[in-house]
């Protein structure tokens, strides 16, 4: 279909050339204006970095937002058990297939299973946040701040359940999430 | 006799040893830095200041060493179907003259600050500062790449243009000072006009000054002029294939041809060695503290215009190449002429 033209006092107006004056013809004036401009710049910057506004990496950091995902880390039980219940729904979740989970048996009826072997491979790893939102019981966390760090072999870019768990602290939170549990007493109130 | 002769070649050697690796090549390597210092300033950044030896900064000055080490470990390509004796002989062809027009640069009152102290002055600076656009020709021809050789084509025609008109300029500071000799023009410019203003060359000349800036620039081949080493369509011009410390000869050459501009501008147009105001009367050279004092005004004027040069380079656009030839044969050289005729007349009408 073909588009209706727009009224004319709403088309771009053709850019009117006119000749340069003498003036502008010598280019002198011009180039003294800038060299004001860049002489101004120069002074400005070298007697207290006025306009500059690099942040100097290394030295300076500028701080993570606060819903930052960084290095994962398991939390933990009052035991220092980790909470992980081996249910499988954050290997199940990710989507680059980087958690490897093997369950084990807990004596205890209420908790049955606990995880074995719970690897994360960081470069598989895509951080997206998948396995945090569908862990049930807030074992798995994104929140450590750590920006990922090289490593000198890809073996130890996978962090197995130990480090993975030292990284991690107790947590006060409920079975399920505090979300979780708001979300059901919610629904209760309105069924 | 030959004793005699021995005696001025050996003092002539100590001083251009002096001069050029003393002030003229530190100087130049010193540019390096500050040509990317000054250039991230201008443009709000930060510029090289990482480079420490065992964690003082300084500013980033070691960036000069690191930057020296780096050219040094880096091979020496030779590129293939070139012709390997001229392409590494290019970057010496243009170095050498660079840095022999030094010789004649008078940095001081008595001829003990001068090398070589010619009659022909200026005329020897022109004849032996030309001869480096064939380290650059020879350059863009030898390597083998056609980057290289328009680059090489745009050099030579934009040097050879702008030498004419450069010339042109001097003319009417020669007829004004009455003669080609630097010293003279430089001594020539002590007294004072009316006696308030110091007769420099600036004041007499004001058009020659200002074009003279704009065909030196054109001969140094920087910006707003530097079409023969436009990255956007010829990567590098005519140093596109070298590689390493062919590389830094290269750069090192262009500040000093930079600096021997600001030098030629201060000899020329702002009175050389004289400070404002101080006439050198015989009796104050004889003085060594005066000489000393005068030197060093030399050089710092010398800096200035080399800081004047990095500025414009960091302030101005590139200009076309079409336009560079414009500027310089139809509005350059007619203004320069029209400068000479007038000066001419005036200093005819005057006498
Ligand atoms: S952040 Fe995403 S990719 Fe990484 S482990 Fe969790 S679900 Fe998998
Ligand atoms: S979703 Fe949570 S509880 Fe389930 S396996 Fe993953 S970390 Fe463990």
């Amino acid at each position: 279909m073909k588009q209706p033209l727009r009224p004319k006092s709403e088309r771009a107006k053709p850019f009117e050339r006119r000749e340069m004056t003498f003036a502008e013809k010598l280019f002198y004036p011009a180039i003294w204006e800038g060299l004001k401009v860049t002489t101004k710049h120069l002074v400005e910057n070298i007697f207290g970095r006025k306009h500059t506004v690099t942040l100097e990496y290394p030295e300076v950091q500028r701080p993570y937002p606060e819903r930052f995902r960084g290095q994962h880390r398991l939390m933990q039980r009052d035991d220092g058990s980790p909470r992980c219940v081996a249910c499988m729904c954050c290997s199940t979740a990710c989507p680059s297939n980087c958690i490897t989970i093997v369950a084990g048996e807990r004596p205890e009826e209420t908790i049955e299973k606990f995880p074995m072997r719970f690897e994360i491979d960081l470069l598989k790893c895509i951080y997206c946040g998948m396995c945090v939102e569908a862990c049930p019981c807030d074992a798995i966390r994104m929140d450590s701040g750590v920006h990922p760090k090289p490593t000198y072999n890809r073996q130890a870019a996978i962090i197995d359940k130990e480090g993975l768990l030292a990284a991690g602290a107790k947590t006060i939170a409920t079975q399920g999430g505090t979300f979780g549990s708001r979300v059901a007493g919610h629904l209760k109130k309105h069924i | 006799m030959t004793a005699q002769v021995v005696e001025a070649l050996v003092h002539a050697a100590i001083k251009f040893a002096i001069l050029v690796p003393g002030f003229v090549l530190a100087l130049a390597a010193l540019m390096s830095w500050i040509e990317r210092r000054q250039s991230a300033m201008i443009q709000d950044r930060v510029g090289p200041n990482r480079a420490s030896i065992g964690g003082v900064r300084a500013w980033g000055l070691f960036h000069i060493i690191a930057d020296t080490l780096k050219f040094a470990l880096k091979e020496n390509i030779v590129p293939r179907g070139s012709n390997p004796l001229l392409f590494r002989l290019a970057p010496f062809m243009a170095m050498a003259p660079a840095l022999i027009v030094f010789a004649v640069m008078p940095v001081g009152p008595t001829n003990r600050w001068v090398v070589s102290n010619l009659d022909v002055g200026i005329l020897f600076i022109f004849a032996i500062g030309s001869l480096s656009v064939y380290g650059a020709t020879i350059a863009g021809w030898s390597s083998n790449n056609n980057f290289s050789l328009l680059g090489a084509l745009r050099v030579s025609a934009q040097m050879i243009s702008y030498e004419v008109s450069l010339a042109l300029n001097l003319v009417g500071v020669f007829m004004v000072f009455g003669s080609i000799n630097l010293q003279t023009i430089i001594e020539g410019q002590g007294a004072l006009l009316g006696g308030v203003l110091p007769k420099w060359g600036i004041v007499v000349q004001p058009v020659a000054f200002f074009l003279f800036l704009a065909a030196s620039i054109a001969e140094t081949k920087r910006t707003p002029f530097d079409a023969p080493e436009g990255e956007p369509e010829l990567v590098s011009g005519y140093f596109t294939e070298y590689s390493g410390l062919a590389l830094a000869t290269w750069f090192l050459t262009e500040f000093a041809a930079v600096i021997m501009v600001a030098m030629m501008a201060t000899a020329v147009f702002f009175g050389g060695w004289q400070i404002p105001w101080l006439p050198p009367t015989p009796a104050l050279v004889a003085t060594w503290w005066f000489q000393i004092a005068c030197v060093m005004a030399f050089f710092a004027k010398t800096l200035f215009f080399v800081w004047v040069q990095m500025q414009l380079r960091w302030t101005l656009l590139r200009m076309r190449y079409d336009q560079i030839m414009t500027m310089g044969w139809k509005y350059i050289l007619p203004i320069s002429l029209a400068n000479v005729l007038v000066t001419g007349l005036f200093l005819l009408l005057t006498r």
